[in-house]
């Protein structure tokens, strides 16, 4: 397998008001070609931002740390994504190489433009086909992603259609440009239960049709074990536990991993309390000293929890966990 | 057995839409009967659009009952909801209140923790001065474990799950019998999500609350209700204590939305039976069986007829063919 993206040493602060704010702190990990991975954690965890900034697409009170580096292997050649600056280059990621599908598709549909006129524009974007070229595709996408009446459907708004339908509108808007990576931020969140397993068994379908990398971000560990390869566990900004997804769900070595697992009402036991991971999320403008997770962990080991945050250390040679618990050379 | 707290017979909620030419009925709740025994915890379960939310608001007379009757005793007074109004209705704003979905939209940013709590007390006139009024605030934020120099703070100072716990306490504060927690979970993050609940129960213990909990996610019913109702399109499917409920569902909307949870197993992919198609609108509702143009095991009967609850064992359900299926299928 050949990667497809690269993060390395990704840390990136926001200026405010109230000081700098730091959202991602020294996160690396590499998506190959062709792989589903999940992103999980509790809002402020910083996993939208860490999506975003695949795409260069945060705000201008961004600031990136110096070391921080995503290469975006594309056809024509490696692509150093931060580098980019005008919109131009911009293009080749936002909407190019990666698209990207929000939690709320009312919100990112423009409510005044039909559907059709919306998918037909991005299309010639990013590429040079005629008007009915573009149109002939977006009907096509409309078809695949399981929408009836096509024709009708694509010279209709957003609020003509139901939540599902909009979501796989989106879906077929965002794939239309063949992108060698999908960014699904909270896809099926809003969705019914009865809606979600269908636009999940649509999206499996896609990545074994397409072939292309997805980026799954989520708090339902549920929808991670039915859709991704593997899992990256994100806590206040830091990554806390990767690997693949049976190892993740079955066997977490994270102690919020565990608690988030432990805090999962389960359909086979009825009777086993609900364990939630005590205390909250802190604010950003608080982070702890050493160890990010030291505030809520009930398995704290010693003053290196709150000394020292601990690296990545290897669990096999796929599943890691950044937590002293696993360091053999502990005090 | 201790009579029902909240007794609705054929309730129903209608909406009149359109102008003089194109008048059409909107019926949200639909002939629906059901017992809230006192101190349970009631779990409504249902789609978007099933009308649950809207029989959360008739019980609280907060939307005009169209049809039938609803009834609230608790012993010290009784109401009958659809033609109360004046002093009665005051008093029962005081005895039921509701705990809203959105923690971040249901707080006044402007207004500190402490007036937040107190204004209902205030609003109904509970209490004779501002030292009563203190007392009360600082009583019931107790309960909900929140601390004195919380009260001093602004919502925007909190956590979500913080928020929420102050919305329970501001629902709370006038000493209710009867609460309605309309998804009052479900913007929270699973780890916060445990939290709350657990919670709920303790306060339900402690204040001799009785709950009624509208949500969408079957696992957190399965795990703080007593007694479940399914919802469809209006109307009552299916109703039975939780654990009879989730032992052997009879109506297949209930077994298609327990299929539809996305299992925690990577290896369990792909084995539900899928709900096609999505909810009808309620405007053009389909006759017969609401459920028929999405049930697998629809027949000419379940489109000409529309089925009635049947009770067997404490367990009601509202389908033609539910004994023929349950002994084809064992559970």
């Amino acid at each position: 397998m050949t990667p497809l993206i690269e993060v390395e040493n990704l840390t990136l602060q926001f200026r405010t008001d109230e000081g700098l704010i730091t959202a991602v702190e020294d996160v690396s990990f590499t998506l190959m070609k062709g792989e589903v991975m999940g992103l999980v954690g509790e809002s402020g965890s910083g996993k939208s931002v860490t999506a975003k900034a695949l795409m260069h697409l945060n705000a201008r009170n961004a600031v990136y740390a110096p070391g921080s580096r995503i290469t975006l292997h594309t056809e024509a050649g490696p692509v150093d994504v931060l580098s980019l600056k005008t919109p131009r280059e911009l293009n080749i990621v936002r909407g190019g190489a990666i698209s990207m599908i929000f939690q709320e598709p009312m919100a990112s549909f423009a409510p005044a433009i039909t559907i059709g006129k919306q998918m037909v524009e991005q299309l010639q974007l990013h590429s040079d086909m005629t008007r009915a070229e573009a149109k002939a595709l977006s009907i096509e996408m409309l078809d695949r992603v399981g929408i009836s009446d096509t024709a009708r459907r694509f010279g209709q708004y957003a609020f003509e259609l139901s939540g599902g339908m909009r979501q796989r509108a989106m879906i077929a808007m965002a794939l239309s440009t063949k992108p060698a990576l999908l960014i699904a931020d909270e896809p099926t969140t809003a969705l019914d239960v009865t809606i979600q397993a269908q636009v999940i068994d649509l999206m499996k379908d896609l990545v074994d049709e397409f072939h292309m990398g997805i980026i799954f971000i989520t708090h339902d560990l549920g929808v991670v074990a039915q859709t991704a390869d593997k899992v990256n566990v994100m806590y206040l900004g830091r990554l806390i536990e990767e690997g693949p997804v049976r190892g993740v769900i079955r066997d977490p070595k994270h102690p919020y991993t565990q608690g988030l697992i432990a805090a999962l009402p389960k359909l086979d036991d009825l009777d086993a309390p609900l364990t939630p991971v005590p205390g909250d999320i802190p604010s950003p403008l608080e982070r702890p000293r050493g160890c990010v997770f030291n505030t809520r962990c009930a398995q704290i080991v010693g003053e290196a929890c709150h000394r020292t945050m601990p690296p990545e250390i290897p669990v096999d040679e796929s599943h890691q966990v950044a937590c002293h618990i696993y360091r053999e050379d502990r005090e | 057995m201790s009579d029902p707290l909240i007794r609705a017979d054929g309730l129903s909620v209608h909406f009149t839409l359109g102008g003089l030419f194109d008048r059409r009925i909107l019926k949200a709740v639909d002939n629906v009967s059901l017992d809230i025994e006192q101190g349970s915890f009631f779990g409504l379960v249902g789609e978007s659009g099933s009308g649950k939310t809207t029989l959360g608001r008739a019980l609280l007379k907060a939307v005009t009952i169209s049809k039938g009757s609803a009834r609230y005793d608790d012993g010290e007074v009784s109401h009958d909801l659809a033609s109360l109004d004046g002093p009665d209705l005051k008093d029962y704003r005081k005895r039921a209140q509701l705990i809203f979905q959105d923690p971040y939209a249901a707080l006044s940013p402007r207004m500190t923790v402490r007036d937040i709590i107190a204004e209902p007390l205030e609003v109904m006139g509970l209490t004779a001065n501002r030292a009563e009024t203190d007392e009360r605030v600082r009583e019931i934020a107790a309960k909900c474990r929140l601390n004195l120099e919380h009260l001093r703070r602004f919502p925007h100072a909190f956590s979500g799950g913080q928020r929420q716990r102050i919305s329970i306490a501001r629902a709370l504060v006038s000493g209710p019998k009867f609460i309605v927690a309309d998804e009052s979970v479900a913007a929270l993050d699973v780890s916060i999500q445990a939290d709350v609940l657990n919670l709920l129960k303790q306060l339900q213990d402690e204040l001799g609350l009785t709950f009624l909990f509208i949500s969408h996610d079957l696992s957190v019913v399965a795990h703080t209700c007593d007694h479940v109702a399914v919802m469809y399109l209006g109307r009552l499917v299916e109703t039975a204590p939780t654990r009879k409920l989730f032992a052997a569902p009879r109506h297949p909307y209930t077994k298609a939305l327990f299929s539809a949870i996305p299992s925690l197993d990577p290896d369990d992919r792909g084995t539900a039976q899928k709900l096609t198609g999505e909810i009808p609108s309620p405007t053009n509702q389909p006759t017969g069986c609401k459920f028929h143009t999405r049930c697998p095991h629809a027949i000419d009967l379940c489109m000409r007829e529309e089925p009635q609850l049947e009770s067997e064992g404490g367990h009601d359900v509202a389908c033609h063919r539910w004994k023929e299926l349950m002994s084809a299928v064992p559970a």
